[in-house]
This record gives structure tokens, C-alpha cells and sequence, in this order.
């Protein structure tokens, strides 16, 4: 962050006018009730599926484990109600390409029957990495939208030693207020999630950055903090995209992170204020991962508001709980920003899901683009300092590495560059387009490096086959020789 | 005595001759044909009706084949291999199925073991008088069991699409 910007305020990103996250964030937190289904999908993180270990036919109880974890970025699921597993198999994911993911499919008894509650011991008497594996057992994952493992990252940060938590409650998504929910709601629960945090990394000192349009979730989290000289809330300008990782750690500690870098390299580690509330009901309840708040909100929606819904309920019975007033003509899960826009609503949340929104026709209106007037405007608001209009230009040619070169890869998504485009201009969907097919290279390169390998083994091998064949022919044939020289030896005398 | 000699002496002369000659006048194989062959999938699959993918690759360097030669690499080898050369890429006469793996109709499949024995990279598993089966990961849809098999019970389909590797339209510009 320049000398300037700290005078003028943050000099990227986009300050929408209206960021419609009134009236639903002042709605008080409804809890949903239990639904007749729930597909808990295996893979709602960054890493590998989980492993089911139970089976159709199964009776569950809330809480129970549905699904191991897999290696050593992954997370288990568990069951969010009682009920027995109907079917474990595809269903739509909630994704813009309706194709299908791996769930397990309850039919709920109704009962919400838990799992017997066990003796907790204060986590902050346990050794770091036994916190850490309680944080790993109950399924907690990065609950800002990025779903990356949180034990794993704990690690990552006590192998940094990180001297500084980043607590995220920027929730710079427009619209979106399940974290200001859980602040204002839950403040005393984050606080000790963020505690419990610090002593699993070794962090010295937690700084909470709220955006300062959230002023209740302020005031809540300075109450509940007040005795914890460590932990610090920061209130920082309202500017999207402030709840970015690297752009929160750069407005709080002014360093910033490398590209193609984690934010561990520069000593510090960011969690969002859900995930460390998750991580206190899980290490002092015993609650694994199975509910979170989401808000449910836009232009079609009835009654908009958060709620406390179980993980893998269906977009449809989210939707019926809150009403809507009209069909919606988009449904988006995360936030307007960056979020997916759904099939259908026939899809489960996952994890990750914040945000539920059902669009109505007037907020979704796109005027038709029109040609790039190179003025710049996605230049000042790039948070990354890329040159989005220059990107474009490349993927518009088809020139997927040249876009590469223009540090595409540094590129959050994060849409400021197409909410300023006076042309309209459709550059966040060209820059997803233009990854995906440069992913798509790279994986196609290493199908082509691993079946030459295979041709590569399969000659040697034929040729070793051969050799051997040979030298078989060959050993038979001197047998046969040294035979025939006895025999006639033997014959001669 | 003398015949052995002399044939010996000859032999011995003319060996060193040619190990001599092969010193001195080797031919040097040429750098980027190396390096071409090595962006090919090394499969020798025969698609291009070159002799493998070095001759492919030598081919290229002397301009007698297109860059869109190979059927096997798709577009993405085509555009790799135009910027290699520096050459203009026409794909037109390249329709890219996408990538295209081999699928064995199981009820056709006798089980004779031909195709097995003759895939370049071993993706297909099974053996005599059992059905057999095809490793999508392994196979490069090459094409070659096709041929092989007696009864036609092998046919090239799509890899199967999965979200992982679901990717956006390229969007229209103005």
C-alpha cells in the first residue's frame, strides 16, 4: 500500500452504490427446519473427495461420519440430522455446468436423533497438533467460499511460523451477510475460535478486518474481544474486493504476498470469522462441520434473511423456507460477484455456500457489449494490478498463451474489471474461459507425457521379452549340443 | 593359412574403416526434429501414416507435413508445434473431437487378446477368453485396436466429460 492510498483510501476495486445487504443483514438468524432430504455431496473442498463409510441402508444420527477424509488435503462430511442413507451416488452439483457430483442421499427420520456428546477438554490446555486434529476430524474447511482444509493450513502456518492471524470479516460481497451474522450473532464464539486458532499455529496476535459498513459486527466483536489484549479488530473501508486474502492482508499489515504465492510466505495466515466460529463449536462442543448460516436474498426472495441450515439441503427447500415472491430468473450460489449461477434449484449447498441468491429479471438486466474503447477503467480497478482490457484482447484472438503471459494467472476473478467496463464487455467470463483452456493444456500434456512413458516401458519391455527369448533359445540349443557330445562320447566307448 | 590371414587383415581394415567413417561423417539428427518428436505423444500410433513420430517430426522440419499432422495431439500440438516452426496454422482441415479414448462393446468381445497385445501403451487389460477392458487414462485414442480387432467390438467415443474439467464457452465479443 503506497503513501498515497493511505492517505486517499484504497486505490483499486469497485465501491458498489448500493451493496443490498440491508434489510436482510438486520433480519435475527432463523434456524431451518429439518428437511425431507439431504444429499451431503463427498467433495466440498479444495483437495481429494471423501471416502464413504457408510452404506445405503444405513441408519445415521447427526454428527455421525458420512465420509473419511483422503489424503492430506481433503476433509470428512458429516450427517447434519438422523435419517437413513438412501443412496450414495451423482447428483446435479450446484455449478454452472449441471454436470454431476458424488453425494450421499438421506431420507430424514425427522427425530434429529445426535450422536452421544463426549467429555470435551479445553483445547487450549491440549498440544497444537492435537487441536489440529480435532480442527481436521470435524470437517472444517475455509468457510469464506475458498473451502481449502483448515488443519492442513494450521500446519502450514506452525511450518511458517506465522506470527499474525488475518481474521477475514470483509465480506465484501454485495448482498451476502451470513458472516456479519455470525459476528453479530456469534461474537463471542468467533473470538474463541480465533483463540483456539492462535495457540494451534503459534500465532502472537490476531487481526479481525470487518469492513466498515458493518458497524453492529463491530461493536459486537470489540465487546467480545475487549479482554483479549492479542486480538485486534481493525475496521477497514468498505471496498470490494476487501475480503480477498492478499488484499486484506496488504490494507492491515501492508505486505503483500507474491504471486503464485501463499499468504503463509509473508508470516501471516488469513481464516474468515465463520470458519474460526466452526472451529469453537467443533473443539468445544464436539459440533462437526454439518450446519452454517447462509443468507438467503435477492429481488425474488420473500422474506430475505440468514438462516441456520443443514450442509447439502436442497436449493429448493432453502428457497421454499424464506418464500419467494416471483420465479427467479437467476439463482446464484456465493455472492453476485463471484458466485456460480445454478442449474436449477434441484442442486445441494455445500460447505462453501454463503449465499444463496434468487435473482429476479430486473437485477440480472446485461446491456449487449460493445467494442473495448481501451479507456482504463478496468486498469484503475484491477486489484491486481493486471491490464484486463489487454487480456482480453489476447483471448479474444484466441491467443491463450499470450494471455499467459500477461499474468492471467494472477487474475482473482473477481469481476471489478467487468462491473466498470463502459462497453460491457464480458472479461471475467473471457479470463475463466481462457484458464480453463490453458488447465486444459497443461492437463493434456501430462495424458501425453504419461502414455509416452507407457510406450516407453512397452517397448523396453518387448525388447527385453525378445532378448530373453532369445538367450532361452540359445541355452537350449548348447544344452542340446553338450547332450548330443555325451551321447556320442558315451556311443564311442 | 594365408586365406585365414588375409580375410582376418580384411576384416580387421574394413571394420576400423567403417568405425571411422561412422565417427567422422555422422549424421547429426536434427535439433528441432528432436525437439518436435518430443512434443508428440511417442506413441508411434501411425495416424499421420508416417513411420512414428520421429519421422513425423522430420517430416515437419523438411515442410512436408502440415502442423495439424497429428491427429492424436489435437489442436493444442498443432498450435504448439505452428509457434515451434513459426509457420501459419490452418485448422481447417483439423476437426478436434477433443481428446478420445477406445471403448471395448462388451458383448461383441470374444476375448481373443489381439488388442492388447497390440496397444502402444498398454491401456488395454484383460486377457484370453475374458472380456476386456480399456484404461481411459492410459489410452490415447490412437485408434490402433480398432484395426486389430476381429469382430469390431472397438470403437473411439469421447472421454467422458467431468466437472473438473467442464470449461466456459468462449464468450462473444463486440
Amino acid at each position: 500500500m503506497g503513501f498515497l492510498d493511505k492517505i486517499t483510501g484504497v486505490s483499486w476495486g469497485v465501491h458498489p452504490h448500493d451493496d443490498h445487504k440491508r434489510p436482510a443483514a438486520d433480519v435475527p438468524l432463523r434456524v431451518m427446519p429439518i428437511p425431507a432430504t439431504l444429499c451431503v455431496p463427498l467433495l466440498q473442498h479444495v483437495g481429494a473427495p471423501a471416502k464413504p463409510v457408510v452404506a445405503v441402508g444405513d441408519k445415521v444420527l447427526r454428527g455421525q461420519l458420512l465420509a473419511s477424509a483422503q489424503g492430506n488435503v481433503s476433509a470428512p462430511v458429516h450427517a447434519p440430522t438422523s435419517g437413513v442413507v438412501t443412496a450414495i451416488g451423482p447428483v446435479i452439483a450446484p455449478h454452472p455446468s449441471g454436470l454431476p457430483f458424488d453425494a450421499i442421499t438421506i431420507a430424514c427420520d425427522g427425530e434429529d436423533q445426535a450422536l452421544p456428546a463426549s467429555e470435551m477438554p479445553d483445547p487450549l490446555s491440549l498440544a497444537p497438533d492435537e487441536v489440529t486434529r480435532q480442527i481436521a476430524a470435524a470437517g472444517i474447511v475455509g468457510l469464506g467460499g475458498a473451502t481449502f482444509p483448515s488443519a492442513p493450513k494450521a500446519q502450514l502456518g506452525r511450518k511458517h511460523a506465522v506470527e499474525t492471524l488475518i481474521i477475514n470479516g470483509g465480506e465484501c460481497e454485495p448482498y451476502l451477510s451470513s458472516d456479519d451474522c455470525v459476528m453479530r450473532a456469534r461474537a463471542v464464539e468467533v473470538v474463541d475460535g480465533i483463540r483456539i486458532l492462535m495457540h494451534a499455529t503459534g500465532a502472537a496476535s490476531a487481526l479481525v478486518g470487518i469492513e466498515d459498513n458493518k458497524p453492529e459486527a463491530i461493536a459486537a466483536m470489540r465487546a467480545a474481544a475487549k479482554s483479549f489484549d492479542a486480538i485486534r479488530i481493525c475496521p477497514v473501508p468498505a471496498r470490494y474486493p476487501m475480503g480477498s486474502d492478499r488484499q486484506l492482508v496488504e490494507v492491515l499489515t501492508g505486505k503483500q504476498v507474491p504471486a503464485g504465492a501463499r499468504t503463509a510466505t509473508v508470516g501471516v495466515l488469513v481464516n474468515n470469522v465463520s470458519t474460526c466460529a466452526a472451529i469453537h463449536r467443533a473443539l468445544r462442543h464436539g459440533e462437526s462441520l454439518y450446519r452454517r448460516i447462509v443468507t438467503v436474498n435477492g429481488g425474488a426472495v420473500m422474506d430475505p434473511g440468514n438462516v441456520l441450515a443443514p450442509i447439502g439441503v436442497m436449493v429448493e427447500d432453502l428457497l421454499a423456507f424464506v418464500g419467494l415472491k416471483e420465479t427467479p430468473a437467476r439463482l446464484v450460489m456465493g455472492g453476485p460477484m463471484m458466485g456460480a449461477a445454478l442449474p436449477h434449484a434441484l442442486v445441494p449447498t455445500v460447505k462453501g455456500c454463503g449465499g444463496i441468491l434468487a435473482l429476479s429479471a430486473a437485477e440480472i438486466a446485461k446491456p449487449e457489449p460493445s467494442p473495448c474503447i481501451r479507456c482504463g477503467s478496468c486498469v484503475s480497478a484491477c486489484p491486481m494490478g493486471l491490464l484486463p482490457l489487454e487480456i482480453a484482447a489476447r483471448v479474444k484472438a484466441g491467443d491463450y498463451d499470450g494471455a499467459d503471459a500477461q499474468k492471467l494467472d494472477d487474475c482473482l476473478a473477481c469481476g471489478c474489471c467487468a462491473y466498470v467496463c463502459p462497453s460491457h464487455l464480458p472479461l471475467v467470463h473471457a479470463f475463466y474461459h481462457a484458464k480453463g483452456e490453458l488447465w486444459k493444456r497443461a492437463q493434456q500434456k501430462k495424458r501425453n507425457e504419461f502414455t509416452k512413458g507407457l510406450a516407453q516401458a512397452r517397448t523396453a519391455r518387448l525388447e527385453r521379452e525378445a532378448r530373453e527369448r532369445a538367450e532361452a533359445a540359445a541355452r537350449r540349443k548348447a544344452e542340446r549340443a553338450a547332450q548330443q557330445a555325451a551321447q556320442a562320447a558315451a556311443a564311442a566307448e | 593359412m594365408i586365406g585365414i590371414l588375409s580375410l582376418s587383415f580384411l576384416g580387421l581394415f574394413l571394420g576400423l574403416l567403417l568405425g571411422y567413417a561412422a565417427k567422422v561423417f555422422a549424421v547429426e539428427a536434427d535439433s528441432v526434429a528432436v525437439e518436435l518428436a518430443e512434443m508428440m505423444p511417442g506413441t508411434n500410433c501411425g495416424q499421420c501414416g508416417l513411420a512414428g513420430c520421429t519421422a513425423a517430426a522430420e517430416a515437419l522440419v523438411r515442410g512436408e507435413a502440415p502442423a495439424t499432422v497429428c491427429p492424436g495431439g489435437g489442436v493444442a500440438l498443432a498450435q504448439a508445434i505452428a509457434a515451434k516452426l513459426g509457420i501459419a496454422l490452418s485448422l481447417d482441415g483439423l476437426e478436434d473431437p477433443g481428446p478420445q479414448v477406445a471403448t471395448v462393446a462388451e458383448e461383441i468381445c470374444i476375448g481373443c487378446g489381439k488388442c492388447l497385445k497390440g496397444c502402444a501403451t498398454d491401456a488395454i487389460v484383460g486377457a484370453a477368453k475374458q472380456i476386456h477392458g480399456v484404461l481411459d487414462e492410459a489410452c490415447t485414442g490412437c485408434g490402433g485396436c480398432m484395426d486389430l480387432c476381429p469382430t469390431g467390438a472397438i470403437v473411439l467415443r469421447p472421454l467422458p466429460q467431468q466437472l473438473k474439467d467442464w470449461n466456459w464457452a468462449k464468450p462473444a465479443f463486440a
